[in-house]
């Protein structure tokens, strides 16, 4: 089996805290950026028009920026993070992977919150990006957690299913045995599904003759 | 056991277990457009694979074209990096010989509006698009997922789709729906009324008076935005709208093979007796008119009732995203919704851009002028044959004398990835499906709506009850 996808097993980083619930696609990754025919350069531009006064535009360089202060992104604290902790039902909307993309590139490796919308989820899954499921309940103590005067550090960890505190409190996640086998060893998901090549012949071509006007 | 028509579709194509125990359905018909897809067509060419099965895929530029000057081909395209798109496209259809509706053939539109108006979308088959609103096919008994561009090199791969069966959703809609009603204010209310993640994991079926009594445009209205309610699909059992509907589209069966269709899509029907997972029942009956008035799609008022307080909504995090909402929306609560003065109005989406929505805003705007408040109000049809069709009826004489303009076709002003859009603080009337923040462009204000409504908007300059004026 050959595992040209990217893989996730275990992680350590800190956390960015943001405090919102419905996050969609067109905040993550606004609009103008879907021009681009290439699957990179997404990262300077998550999250952009809450990042940024100015509007966007693709090849605007970074350094011409004006940073909104007050966005999460922007605090001393937290930019160094590649843990995002949002509220429920993240990225809904519009089912562009260049939403997972611009996290990627960013240098988020998971994202925790209540719920997730379902294209993202899938998304995430086919890029390498881990998306965790937590309760609110659990989601509202990392929340205070985070938001202290320094970052708060975590260690996720796919194969036990747990996020830890170093030396502190541990939580349990659950992922679908499935999805956890594709993420940790990064399978080549197209190589996969064709593993039943002659199986989707078949059914191909009983499905046709039972429906030949498909 | 007795199956919902979802149960049935899914079963109809599932093809088998992969080794790592997920599911593999197959798919029979795929949507590509300008957008999602050249990463997908690299992927495929940087690891040597072909198309699966190449006449179940059809193409159309859409998202990022200019909706003016559409005669002049790619040299109307002002935007480089857009142009570099479409002809992205153009190339990786004609290398892999993939069926293209093109910018300049009159059939091109949204690829929602154009799979069902060719015929591509039939009962009973499985439908993707490397676009969220795919589920506007359920409306004709389709299992329709959007998808993501990793998925879309996929299915053009192995003409499969990796997929766990979702829960089975029923949204029942009781009564009739009233003069100056239309489909949109029934699905803008039921988003009100279960969330934007209410439907989170499910595949919702649309049933009752209301429903049966819809055209397949009014249908197609409702699926559309059910991933607005978090939906992984929206599904209407076929009946004889739908036959009628496909009857003689080009890419339909024929002949025999349209009879033999018909007795197969006849079975396309959940069983009595079946379960749901989920129910939801609404009364349409006495439906006002429905707008939105924050930055998600659950956000929405009657017309005639005023924006509400966050205070009192039930949860902190409600509470919270109804303040920040009425923040960016430059609104207060107890504002009554008739009151709100609009500066653009955008008739037009895969939503709501097909022939009978052209025919409902015409009614409200003939004989009418468009408010002098405002600073644009585009009608912008959804293909380049619900163009040809409504001009034939003499509808763009009506907008154009009213002072719309009358536009060339394209998703346009429902993201904004072209000219149209919203300039910041700029408010919109908006026959769309999203009014996220900056959605119609940088800090625009969206009220999404019905095209009546926005009809009547435009000619008051604010949000309007249609029903004052119908
Ligand atoms: S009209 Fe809007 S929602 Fe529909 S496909 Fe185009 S961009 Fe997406």
């Amino acid at each position: 089996m050959s595992s040209n996808q990217a893989s996730f097993k275990t992680h350590k980083g800190s956390v960015i805290p943001l405090d919102l619930a419905n996050v969609d696609t067109d905040q993550i990754i606004p609009k103008q950026f879907l021009k681009s025919i290439k699957k990179t350069g997404f990262g300077d531009n998550l999250f952009d028009a809450w990042r940024y006064e100015d509007e966007g535009e693709i090849g605007k360089p970074v350094s011409s920026r004006i940073p909104r202060k007050d966005f999460v992104l922007n605090d001393d604290r937290y930019t160094n993070g590649s843990i995002l902790l949002a509220r429920r039902n993240f990225a809904c909307g519009s089912s562009r992977e260049h939403a997972v993309w611009a996290l990627l590139q960013y240098g988020i490796r998971a994202v925790i919150a209540p719920s997730f919308a379902d294209i993202f989820f899938n998304n995430c899954f086919n890029n390498g990006l881990l998306p965790i499921s937590l309760s609110e309940e659990e989601v509202e103590s990392l929340f205070e957690l985070a938001t202290g005067d320094k970052p708060l550090q975590l260690e996720v960890n796919l194969v036990t299913k747990t996020i830890s505190v170093p030396g502190g409190q541990t939580w349990t996640f659950e992922v679908d045995e499935k999805r956890q086998y594709q993420l940790i060893h990064g399978l080549d998901e197209i190589g996969l599904t064709l593993e039943l090549a002659d199986k989707i012949k078949q059914f191909e071509e009983r499905h046709l003759q039972q429906n030949p006007w498909l | 056991m007795p199956q919902t028509l979802y149960d049935k579709i899914w079963n109809n194509h599932l093809v088998g277990t992969r080794s790592d125990g997920l599911s593999v359905l197959y798919i029979d018909r795929h949507l590509l457009h300008e957008v999602t897809s050249p990463q997908a067509f690299e992927g495929l060419k940087n690891n040597r694979r072909s198309i699966w099965r190449l006449d179940a895929n059809l193409a159309t530029p859409d998202h990022a074209i200019p909706t003016v000057g559409r005669s002049l081909g790619l040299d109307g395209i002002d935007d480089p990096i857009a142009k570099e798109q479409v002809i992205t496209l153009q190339e990786n259809c004609a290398d892999f010989k993939v069926n293209l509706i093109d910018l300049l053939d009159e059939r091109q539109g949204i690829v929602h509006v154009i799979g069902p108006e060719q015929g591509a979308t039939l009962p009973g088959t499985t439908i993707v698009c490397g676009d969220s609103h795919t589920s506007t096919h359920g409306a004709f008994g389709a299992l329709a997922h959007g998808i993501g561009t990793s998925e879309v090199e996929h299915v053009l791969a192995t003409q499969c789709l990796v997929q766990e069966k979702s829960g089975n959703m029923r949204i029942h809609c009781f009564g009739s729906l009233s003069h100056g009603l239309a489909p949109k204010d029934v699905i803008l209310a039921i988003i009100a009324q279960i969330g934007t993640a209410g439907a989170t994991g499910y595949t919702v079926e649309y049933t009752g008076q209301a429903i049966e009594e819809m055209s397949m445009e009014g249908r197609m209205t409702v699926c559309n935005m059910s991933i607005e309610a978090g939906a992984r699909a929206g599904l209407v059992s076929p009946d004889i709208v739908t036959y009628a509907y496909l009857e003689d589209r080009p890419m339909a069966p024929k002949g025999d093979m349209w009879d033999q269709a018909l007795s197969s899509w006849e079975k396309l029907r959940t069983d009595e007796d079946a379960h749901f997972d989920k129910e939801v029942d609404i009364d349409v009956e006495a439906l006002s008119p429905q707008v939105s008035w924050g930055t998600n799609p659950e956000l929405v008022s009657a017309v005639d009732s005023a924006i509400p307080n966050p205070d009192s909504f039930e949860t902190e995090a409600q509470r919270e995203t109804g303040w920040r909402a009425l923040q960016y929306m430059d609104l207060e609560p107890d504002r009554p919704i008739e009151t709100i003065p609009i500066d653009r109005v955008f008739i037009g989406s895969c939503t709501n851009a097909r022939i009978e929505d052209m025919r409902a805003a015409a009614r409200v705007v003939q004989g009418r002028r468009v408010s002098s408040a405002l600073k644009g109000a585009y009608v912008v049809p959804g293909s380049g044959l619900v163009k040809l069709h409504a001009e034939s009826e003499g509808l763009d004489t009506i907008f154009k004398e009213a002072g719309f303009e009358w536009r060339d076709p394209g998703c346009s002003m429902c993201l904004a990835m072209n000219n149209d859009r919203l300039y910041p603080g700029e408010r919109c009337a908006s026959t769309s499906n999203r009014n996220f923040e900056g959605r119609q462009g940088h800090l625009g204000r969206t009220h999404l709506m019905s095209p009546q409504s926005a009809a009547a908007s435009a000619i008051t300059g604010y949000i309007t009850d249609v029903r004052g004026i119908l």
